[in-house]
């Protein structure tokens, strides 16, 4: 058989027994929750479910209720926003810090941990020391005011228009330290002697880190962004905590709408309507990786 | 004492300045501290730690002000007068609702969830990596896949049939409910760690206690338990900060007077009831963070070593 177990005597089901009953959990996990849960959910958004679940199948609807309510468009905008512009900034920003810290300086430890703490935060955490630091009354607004720029406007907390970007300040400031830490291993990882051999030609550093180091982290760099692209979708505590969604609805997120409409309006179809678009969306992400990773595996 | 170390190292100071002196000029060229490189090196680092540092210094300065001094301004500006009232009144007097028993409440409710979800997960994860590393069987490769890309799965999709399986079960709201949910979720990273982990370690020592007869139970006890205590370390700290900041899993699995610490956080700030008083919000966040916080600087090295272990190698 294909298993290269130590034992080669063939006894199928009861090989290994004792192994396979330690498995009992992860199987159910794999089976029940990941694989169950997940059909479960596609399966009754096709109903009419309200309070409780129920087989009564209404097609689409879900669906078309969906994509009709203004709340769930602006979710979906706002996770479109916050999701680029926090995969560029991240990746720029953890990149750069990375390649300030890969230069044999003094102090590494103390930077890395400075860098890195606000990651062991939880985002409720990180949302109301924002909420805070952004509070027009007595945040950076009126800090830089009181130092004479008096006109200076600065409120995305209390701003629909721009909202989604005080969230993003926040993220950002919790989530750089991890990708600086992946990007440190990546460049770790690259050889000294491509290094000196960069040096001898000439070329100049920027250069060297464009052309060569870059295209070499090409698989950090893509586990980065499988990692943070699959955080960004999840985004709910940071929202709850910092904003609550509003001011009004302007700072909805998928994950919120699916939170609220399924355990605060009873309105279950709509709740797995939205999550089932929720798992489409990390899908797209996540399948051209995950074969090009396991399908490399089974060559190697 | 003291006196004759100091003579000892001047001693040798002078002996290699009388050496250097004999022999030339030898070794690096001493570099400059204050080139240009390293201004803008140091400077766009300092700069940038600062920036990451801001939030934690505000959210301390703020704790210790009393109200009149927090609304006549500056968020920036040290205490005048350090008081501790408002960490006693985060801790022993907010209210959420109609409870004023403070934050207490929920701390304490999070170390009773913390420390059986994190003892349960490491176990069932620790035995599952096991089996895979070393025992494999037809069909457990599959089941591990399941697993893997279901940790990419959003939560949102998957909770509401947990909440039935529960609830069948009877156990919806309660502590145990919360602790297999816990352990759903830590499952997918924990079991990846421990299986390259265990996978890492020499067949040798396997075989061998294969030979002698050991059994499945007693391998894992006795050999494979304590040569991984690293790494069960790392999956701690991996577990107890994880758990201690998750929000949406002590949201949807417990009752009100269960709430972890996080959950209780957010309602006592984003309350809309009374005056808002910030030196107590903040006094209370720092309260919340203070665990994964100190977990953090006293792990060091192992902390970045858990995140790379499940991210890099994902």
């Amino acid at each position: 058989m294909a298993a290269h177990a130590p034992t080669g005597r063939p006894n199928q089901l009861f090989r290994n027994l004792n192994a396979k009953i330690a498995s009992i959990p992860m199987m159910l996990v794999a089976l029940v929750i990941f694989l169950g849960g997940t059909i479960w959910t596609v399966f009754y958004s096709f109903t009419n479910s309200r309070l409780l679940p129920r087989l009564n199948f209404v097609g689409l609807d879900q669906y078309e209720r969906l994509w009709a309510s203004s709340r769930w468009i602006i979710s979906i905008q706002n996770l479109a926003i916050y999701g680029i512009l926090s995969l560029i900034f991240s990746l720029v920003i953890g990149f750069m810090l990375a390649a300030l810290m890969d230069q044999k300086i003094r102090f590494e430890n103390t930077f890395r941990t400075i860098f890195l703490y606000p990651f062991a935060l939880s985002f409720i955490v990180t949302g109301l020391v924002w909420q805070w630091m952004l509070n027009p009354e007595f945040g950076v607004q009126s800090v830089i005011r009181s130092l004479g720029w008096t006109s200076f406007a600065f409120d995305p907390l209390y701003n629909p228009d721009i909202v989604i970007y005080g969230i993003l300040i926040a993220a950002l400031w919790q989530g750089t330290g991890l990708v600086m830490c992946l990007m440190l291993a990546g460049l770790r990882g690259i050889d000294e002697d491509i290094w000196k051999a960069a040096r001898v030609d000439g070329i100049p550093m920027w250069k060297t880190y464009l052309l060569i180091i870059i295209p070499m982290m090409r698989p950090v760099f893509i586990t980065t962004l499988v990692i943070i692209a699959s955080g960004i979708v999840k985004v709910y505590d940071l929202v709850v905590a910092q904003t609550s969604g509003g001011p009004g609805n302007a700072s909805e997120v998928p994950a919120k709408y699916v939170y609220d409409y399924m355990f605060q309006a009873q309105n279950l179809g709509q709740g797995f309507a939205a999550s089932t678009m929720m798992l489409l969306t990390v899908a797209i992400i996540v399948v051209p990786w995950a074969y090009l990773e396991f399908g490399g595996r089974k060559r190697g | 004492m003291a006196d004759i170390s100091t003579l000892n190292t001047t001693v040798a100071g002078f002996d290699a300045v009388s050496s250097r002196l004999a022999s030339g000029p030898s070794g690096r060229k001493p570099r400059r501290m204050l080139s240009t490189r390293n201004i803008v090196l140091y400077g766009t680092l300092t700069v940038a730690a600062l920036y990451y540092l801001l939030p934690l210094y505000v959210m301390v300065v703020t704790s210790l002000k009393g109200m009149p001094e927090v609304r006549l301004g500056n968020i920036f500006s040290p205490p005048l007068e350090i008081t501790f009232e408002p960490w006693v009144k985060a801790w022993a007097q907010a209210c959420t609702g109609l409870n004023c028993d403070g934050l207490s409440r929920g701390f304490w409710n999070s170390v009773r969830i913390l420390v059986p979800s994190v003892v349960v997960s490491i176990a069932v994860a620790s035995v599952s990596g096991y089996a895979l590393a070393n025992w494999r069987f037809k069909g457990a490769e599959l089941f591990f896949s399941i697993l893997i890309i279901g940790a990419f799965i959003p939560y949102q999709v998957m909770i509401y049939p947990i909440v039935i399986v529960l609830r069948e079960l009877g156990i919806y709201g309660t502590l145990t409910g919360l602790v297999i949910v816990h352990t759903i979720f830590g499952m997918p990273i924990l079991t990846l760690l421990f299986r390259n982990y265990f996978a890492s370690l020499p067949v040798e020592l396997f075989k061998a206690a294969r030979i002698d007869g050991a059994g499945f139970w007693q391998i894992y006890f006795r050999i494979m338990l304590p040569m991984s205590l690293p790494i069960f370390v790392v999956a701690m700290i991996l577990q107890v900060t994880g758990i201690w900041n998750d929000f949406l899993f002590g949201v949807v699995f417990t009752r009100p007077d269960t709430y972890p610490m996080t959950v209780q956080l957010n309602n006592i700030v984003n309350s809309v009831q009374g005056v808002k008083e910030y030196n107590v919000n903040m006094a209370a966040t720092l309260l919340t963070g203070a665990v994964p916080l100190i977990v953090y600087f006293l792990s060091g090295r192992l902390f970045v070593r858990g995140i790379a272990a499940g991210a890099v190698k994902g």
